[in-house]
């Protein structure tokens, strides 16, 4: 219990409790750039926490001092010489291995869709354009059928049918497919947003923040524009997310 | 500083000529070795830098001079006058590189700036205007410190009352000129003025940016001015030097706590301004290429509202009788770390494809909950809150309230703050079950309940505590010496990020010097990598701070060899330090005018 009063052996404590949690408590795991920027905060706050008065300093540094200068802690001393370098040595390795796998990837969140687009020659301005279909409240239904039916002949291999990302070609894809059900994609973006990347697809991406390794097709080469519009209609509905309005201007 | 009004003001008179021969001219010239975008970029940053100073510091200068008036107590009036000597020390530098960066535009972006011109020409006048109008107030201002004080210290606050309405208003003319180019308005489809300039100034992001700027000086000016504080403290060489420089210091860090704590709000205004101006603005910014600057700006707020706790729980040692708050210490940090960790959970992860295909996409499952702003936002107000809290503990740390009714007012201050975690907590879960628009407006909310109770308790707080009995003084100067590295470490930290989001804000404009408008055809006509950005940033900062450590320097000479080293024509106030003797009573109002007794 002596060993638990001492600040040195609490501020151990909390980083190995913290990492454990944020570990193995998180499922599916977390990443490991996340994981470790949640650490590094923890440890910010461990130290902040140790030093925000001078008796908790003192007492959390005196076995690090004691360690270094204490004629009896020779042993002790010696132990960390080698166990320190072979840790880091060990971590230096782990870090520069090849690893048959690619790099991670620093992803942009949402391409920024461009003001106007061409759409099989026609020119639509996607700032500020609602879905057109939706004015017609009485045959929502009817669009949202004719969406189902497209998404199902068209999207699902790759979207899934829960709609989720897990379609069957999902697997082979690096990223994977949209899940449109996580509340932070369709959900975010106005009608317009998905109108423009379903119509020109991966090769109509920006050239900012590539490689996108988007495969997604440009589908105004199959659907029309009508389609197009179904089938959104039906991503919201089937998912029960609702599209962003646009802001009113002043 | 002269020099640099008079080299302004030829400029200023021959633009017409130059904006004629610039048609003549090639649309751009090309910086030697740098090139001309990496010279204008370092210049305006520079520019910025210390600009935001010399406009941020003289609105907290004032106001302590006035509370120094107004109470009679020296200390403060010796504290205005120490601020105003570091804006005066940087008011020459400012001018020089505004003249700098102006000859860069005129020569190396000839066409846009004649472009410019074409709009904004008559606001050109009311610009140098106001800079002689400041600059001449701010020379009176402090020159005349002891010449108008007494009787007359009434037109010497008002004169720094002017200074600050010029200041404010060259700032409000400046940043017409930035958010035009973000968010051009007044104009017809060739770009041309339609009407009259006003509704060029009045842009959509005029506004924002003019109340995010003004509120972000008071924040920066706060933390250059703790930092110089922190600067002399750590080369004092007697405890009541340090005793005075640990005031100073604690002073600079309650200014720029006090304005940060509204700052988030204000950027958050802002970026909805961007997103209702342009879609495709907002989303390069937020959710495009430029995400990834939105996990560093988390990582850097994380880190000055750490700092600044911090800063407070070490200076709450020199308190006597703050050891009864100790217990919330650890609390606090936990909140602070959580939100910390939330607010900078990046939407988009940065992953390999094995933990890809373990999450079931690029977002996780359950932590891309916490990239969005229903979470960010949550986690941002709680850690306000719990700032706001730090301080309520450090200021009365050593006073305990007399009056009977204490316990009530502690209940419905305690009421207060629980009610606002609810409220913040409430609307930042129940924005992820409403669409985007709803989630949007749910941030007023969880605005105003952290305000409305930072508002209840300290309205309850100042009466409950005046008259409070004391449990010591403050021994001013016996804060641990690496509190001081931690307001370095916040300045530091606050110039980089104001580097950092001025480049956001630049940067969404991608290939247009005007958006939509003028095209950027320059070589340089390309957005740069986060990273080179962040260099170069690093680069701008750390000659900022080589040149304003020049600047302390400089002002530390003027004083060597005057007596006491107050930097002022006579010793400052005594301050209680390095002991428990109890600090040299304030002289009155009536015998010195506000003024320090040995001054005159």
């Amino acid at each position: 219990m002596n060993l638990l009063r001492s600040r040195f052996a609490q501020a151990v404590l909390i980083l190995i409790v913290a990492f454990v949690v944020l570990k193995f408590g998180i499922r599916p795991a977390a990443p490991w750039s996340v994981l470790t920027l949640y650490m590094a905060i923890v440890l910010l706050a461990v130290l902040v926490f140790v030093s925000s008065d001078s008796d908790s300093w003192r007492d959390f540094v005196w076995p690090i001092r004691a360690t270094l200068v204490d004629p009896n802690r020779r042993l002790a001393r010696l132990v960390f010489l080698i166990v320190l370098p072979l840790l880091f040595g060990y971590y230096a390795y782990t870090q520069a291995a090849a690893k048959p796998q690619a790099p991670p990837e620093l992803r942009a969140v949402h391409p920024a869709p461009p003001a106007s687009i061409q759409f099989r020659g026609k020119e639509i301005q996607i700032t500020g354009l609602d879905n057109p279909l939706r004015k017609d409240q009485a045959s929502y239904k009817k669009h949202v059928a004719a969406g189902a039916e497209i998404y199902i002949r068209n999207c699902m291999y790759c979207h899934g049918d829960n709609l989720d990302g897990r379609g069957h070609f999902a697997h082979g894809f690096n990223p994977p497919p949209a899940n449109f059900q996580d509340p932070g994609t369709i959900a975010m973006l106005q009608e317009a947003f998905l109108f423009w990347r379903i119509a020109k697809g991966g090769p109509g991406l920006p050239k900012e923040s590539t490689p996108w390794n988007s495969v997604m097709p440009a589908w105004e080469d199959r659907l029309t524009e009508e389609q197009t519009w179904q089938v959104i209609m039906y991503l919201y509905d089937a998912t029960g997310q609702h599209p962003r309005r646009w802001e009113e201007g002043h | 500083m002269a020099l640099a009004v008079v080299a302004f003001l030829t400029l200023l008179s021959v633009l017409p000529a130059v904006a004629q021969d610039a048609a003549k001219e090639p649309a751009y010239r090309a910086f030697p070795l740098i090139g001309s975008r990496l010279a204008v970029w370092a210049v305006a940053q520079l520019h910025l830098n210390f600009a935001a100073f010399i406009l941020g510091v003289p609105i907290f200068a004032v106001i302590i001079e006035i509370i120094g008036w107004r109470t009679g107590d020296a200390r403060y009036d010796w504290l205005s006058h120490e601020f105003v000597k570091l804006t005066f020390a940087a008011f020459s530098t400012t001018a020089l590189l505004g003249a700098l960066l102006l000859f860069l535009f005129v020569g190396y972006y000839p066409k846009f700036w004649t472009y410019m011109t074409s709009i904004f020409f008559p606001t050109y006048w009311v610009y140098a205007l106001l800079f002689f109008a400041e600059t001449f107030t701010v020379y009176v201002w402090y020159y005349g410190w002891d010449w108008l004080s007494g009787p007359r210290k009434g037109i010497h606050v008002g004169l720094g009352v002017l200074s600050n309405l010029f200041g404010t208003a060259i700032l409000l003319v400046a940043n017409s000129w930035v958010t035009f180019m973000i968010s051009p308005a007044g104009i017809d489809e060739s770009g041309a003025l339609k009407g009259s300039v006003w509704a060029a100034i009045n842009n959509f992001t005029w506004m924002p940016i003019n109340i995010h700027r003004l509120i972000a000086n008071i924040v920066f000016g706060g933390t250059i001015a703790a930092a110089y504080a922190a600067f002399r403290f750590l080369g004092a060489k007697t405890d009541e030097e340090r005793a005075r420089y640990d005031w100073m210091g604690y002073i600079g860090n309650f200014v720029a706590l006090s304005a940060f704590i509204v700052l988030p709000f204000a950027g958050y205004y802002l970026g909805r301004e961007i997103y209702a101006f342009n879609q495709t603005m907002g989303i390069t910014m937020m959710g495009g290429f430029m995400s990834w600057l939105w996990i560093i700006q988390a990582i850097l707020i994380g880190v000055l509202f750490m700092g600044s706790n911090y800063y407070l729980w070490l200076g709450m040692e020199r308190i006597p009788g703050s050891e009864r708050y100790r217990r919330y210490v650890p609390i606090m940090i936990g909140i602070l770390a959580f939100g910390f960790m939330v607010w900078a959970t990046p939407r988009s992860m940065v992953i390999t494809l094995d933990e890809a295909r373990a999450m079931g996409g690029t977002h996780h499952p359950v932590l891309g909950f916490l990239g969005v702003m229903s979470a960010k936002n949550t986690a941002v107000n709680m850690m306000i809150l719990t700032t706001f809290l730090s301080f309520v503990l450090y200021r009365r740390a050593n006073r305990i309230s007399t009056k009977s009714w204490v316990g009530a007012g502690m209940i419905v201050q305690w009421v207060a703050l629980g009610l606002a975690a609810v409220v913040v907590v409430f609307y930042g879960v129940y924005g992820y079950f409403v669409e985007s628009m709803v989630r949007i407006g749910f941030s007023v909310y969880q605005v105003l309940a952290v305000l409305g109770a930072i508002g209840v308790v300290m309205a309850i707080d100042i009466p409950m505590f005046k008259g409070a009995r004391s449990t010591g003084t403050i021994r001013w100067g016996t804060i641990a010496p690496r509190s001081q590295y931690v307001l370095i470490l916040l300045a530091v930290t606050f110039t980089w990020l104001m580097g950092l989001m001025g480049f956001a804000r630049s940067g969404i404009r991608q290939h247009w010097h005007v958006y939509g408008v003028m095209r950027d055809s320059s070589v340089d006509a390309v957005t740069p990598a986060i990273g080179y950005a962040a260099n170069m940033i690093t680069i701008v900062t750390i000659a900022f701070f080589a040149l304003v450590m020049f600047i302390f320097w400089l002002g530390g000479l003027g004083e060597k060899g005057m007596a006491g080293g107050s930097g002022h024509h006579a010793p400052a106030p005594v301050f209680a330090g390095g002991s428990d003797a109890d600090p040299t009573p304030a002289p009155s109002r009536e015998s010195t005018g506000g003024r320090s007794p040995q001054r005159s």
